[in-house]
């Protein structure tokens, strides 16, 4: 029987919100690892039993966790997160030099094929890789070690790398983004990397199109399209269709183009989602409407999706991990808000029902569709 | 034996429903506990100090016999009452909140 399990990680503990394929009644299971932020818990596309999950804690620092049954279990893995070799240094926001410090994984983005490697993305921002189901953890240290690196300075929420594509068509190829660095890619499994921010224009920094220094929220691909990546920026969301050599701004009739999500319809590569942001200041939707705007065209033409989605009083935000999407024939969308609500949609957008109202702040909304 | 209590989140994850007893040999410091403790939880390695520099995270503190011996050099030796078991060595988390 088919049906759905959204992974969804909070300010204090992970949820795991299971359903049928209907995807109108929905089980809640949690707090996992109440009290602890949970940036992100994904599973792993080859065992869809091997769930990781960050944990972390301003008190006690970074744990990883790992379920072998689905979430019902977890058991602590190995936190050790060291950088390769002398850290160096980086920008800090006053322009001086400061050392590489490891504060916490933000994202872990599982291998497709291997349940026992998984990807971290950590702050300050560097890749770290397990091959031992994530006893141990070995820092990539080509993209810190690229020549940019002393360049890169924190975005307002940290020097995170958050974002982590891999390329399903070559084992070889992955994209990452770091805030406020910008986007990067991989040819030859990580050894090297090249900043792919050619056609991003950012007004807050010294040289708006400067190679690396652009505040990225996020990147998304269609794995049938992977040289097609669709890229919501701090302002603008750009597209490029040659891997990242070259953006294009499709921002086209968007509202407002702040804000962090951005993903792609399961079936339809040119059909994506954003959530419109007022400001960088204003980290709530325009006129205090919640609105998940649509384009099937790859961007440019917007359309906004509002039924079922609190269109007065709204005032939430919705953080760059937190928005996924099901392979069910009738594509699933979900995202989760600041405020504590999961909104899902079984009809790839038209409507929108809560599935939960009061979790503690969404930070990441994963999904595994289940067969 | 050392008696050491955890805070709630650290005995959760060392799965220890009160306080812990240690055997630790040689004189009676902060780092002989927590060498000690995390021998025996490895699963706080990283959680109390830092895993490499073994800095006390900032924001915790170490507490005995009613004093503050967070600022206190890691190898300076703890009370009697510490080392003979009549006392705790505690490991508290900082107040924070509005």
């Amino acid at each position: 029987m088919s049906g759905v399990r959204l992974l969804v990680g909070t300010r204090k503990g992970a949820f795991v919100l299971t359903s049928d394929a209907k995807r109108t009644t929905w089980d809640v299971n949690g707090p996992f690892f109440g009290g602890w932020e949970i940036y992100h818990l994904k599973g792993s596309p080859a065992d869809p039993n091997r769930l990781y999950a960050s944990q972390s804690s301003g008190w006690f620092g970074q744990l990883i966790q790992r379920s072998n049954d689905a979430g019902k279990t977890w058991e602590p893995v190995g936190n050790k997160f060291v950088y390769d070799g002398v850290p160096g240094t980086h920008q800090w926001y006053d322009g001086t030099p400061h050392p590489w410090e490891f504060k916490r994984v933000w994202h872990l983005e599982p291998s497709l094929t291997d349940p026992d490697t998984v990807y971290a993305g950590v702050e300050d921002a560097a890749l770290f890789r397990t091959t031992d189901a994530g006893q141990t953890w070995h820092e990539l240290p080509g993209l810190r070690g690229h020549g940019s690196g002393s360049k890169w300075s924190p975005g307002a929420g940290g020097l995170g790398l958050h974002t982590i594509v891999l390329d399903p068509t070559n084992a070889r190829r992955m994209f990452i983004a770091i805030s406020a660095a910008g986007a990067f890619r991989t040819d030859d499994g990580a050894a090297t990397w090249q900043p792919i921010n050619q056609g991003l224009r950012s007004e807050q920094i010294p040289d708006p199109t400067a190679e690396v220094g652009h505040c990225v929220h996020r990147i998304a691909m269609h794995p049938a399209n992977p040289n097609v990546l669709f890229m919501q920026k701090h302002w603008d969301v750009m597209r490029t269709d040659n891997a990242g050599d070259s953006w294009t701004e499709v921002s086209g009739n968007l509202p407002t183009d702040f804000g962090f999500v951005i993903d792609v319809h399961a079936h339809e590569p040119q059909t994506i989602y954003v959530v419109p942001i007022k400001s960088d200041s204003e980290h709530y939707p325009i006129d205090g409407q919640l609105r998940v705007f649509r384009s099937r065209s790859g961007g440019n033409e917007w359309e906004a999706l509002t039924k079922g989605l609190p269109q007065k009083d709204c005032y939430v935000n919705v953080l760059r991990d937190a928005m996924a999407v099901d392979r069910l024939d009738s594509c699933g969308i979900y995202f989760g808000t600041t405020g504590g609500q999961v909104y899902g949609s079984s009809d790839a957008g038209d409507t929108w029902a809560p599935i939960v109202r009061d979790l503690p702040a969404v930070l990441s909304v994963e999904v595994q569709t289940l067969s | 034996m050392i008696r050491v209590v955890l805070p709630q989140h650290l005995r959760t994850l060392a799965r220890v429903d009160s306080e812990v007893t240690l055997e630790v040999q040689g004189p009676i410091t902060q780092r002989a506990i927590l060498d000690a403790l995390e021998l025996q939880y490895p699963v706080l390695c990283g959680t109390i100090r830092d895993h490499v520099t073994h800095e006390r995270r900032p924001f915790l503190r170490f507490f005995a016999c009613e004093e503050d011996w967070s600022h206190e050099l890691p190898d300076a030796p703890l009370p009697s009452k510490v080392a003979s078991g009549a006392e705790p060595f505690l490991v508290i988390g900082a107040m924070a909140g509005g």
